[in-house]
């Protein structure tokens, strides 16, 4: 079962630094259980996408990414959701810290 | 007559899908379903990738947990769009792309099975063109049963 998401969003130097962990089975084609993984994840800043991905079963269980975006301010609106393989979708939402 | 009835009727289509298409999240199914690291390549637009010093691997050399094997990927190509990551020996090689738009910086750090010891490369593609680097990472217990 897909579970909750944690999100924090910081300003480094110069960029605004995203560190996101999604809780995820991510089961493989190669495990004994049915083949269940994230495919789609899209992180938006103030609304605009900024980063798409694409990521396949190869991706370690209960995801965790790091994004970086160019500048950014406190306050900024960041959004995370992600799309598996069966449908089932996610997102989060944080402020800038 | 009938060739312009055809090109109108081809671009309301065209206009007609486009919503549908932007709606939909896209997932490159042919390489992700790649077996070899070169269809792999091939299936993320960089069959002629070059090597590249300006993008950088950050992994650690030895991977005791193929379960979890974090890796860090950034790029000093100017105007980098896009990064691939392809773990060479994985049964599916393809195991992430990113596309960067709107002020986002080319790096990503994320955590990936891997199989057995296998060559890790990145690939990342700048203004048309293709670039590549690769790092060896030597794993303990393979991850992939997860």
């Amino acid at each position: 079962m897909a579970g909750p998401m944690k999100m924090r969003a910081t300003l480094g130097s110069g960029y605004t630094d995203v560190r996101v962990l999604m809780t995820h089975p991510m089961t493989t084609a190669q495990s004994n259980q049915p083949l269940h993984f994230i495919q789609n994840i899209t992180v938006k800043q103030n609304g605009k996408a900024v980063v798409e991905a694409q990521i396949s079963q190869a991706i370690s269980r209960n995801p965790v990414f790091t994004f970086r975006i160019k500048g950014g301010a406190k306050g900024d609106k960041i959004e995370v959701s992600w799309l598996d393989n069966k449908g089932e979708t996610s997102s989060i939402e944080a402020a800038v810290a | 007559m009938n060739n312009l009835r055809r090109t109108l009727i081809g671009a309301a289509t065209l206009l007609l899908l486009r919503p549908f298409a932007a709606l939909a999240a896209t997932w490159n199914k042919d390489a992700f379903g790649a077996k070899t690291p070169q269809d792999a390549l091939k299936g993320v637009g960089a069959g002629n990738a070059a090597s590249s010093k300006d993008l950088v691997i950050e992994a650690p050399q030895i991977a005791e947990n193929g379960a979890v094997v974090p890796i860090e990927i950034s790029s000093a190509v100017p105007g980098t769009t896009a990064i691939a990551v392809i773990i060479e020996k994985n049964p599916f090689p393809l195991a992430a792309q990113f596309d960067f738009q709107n002020g986002a910086l080319p790096y990503v750090k994320l955590n990936v099975k891997m199989n057995e010891t296998s060559d890790v490369r990145a690939v990342a593609i700048a203004a048309g063109r293709q670039y590549t680097a690769t790092k060896e990472i030597k794993v303990t217990i393979g991850g992939c049963g997860g």
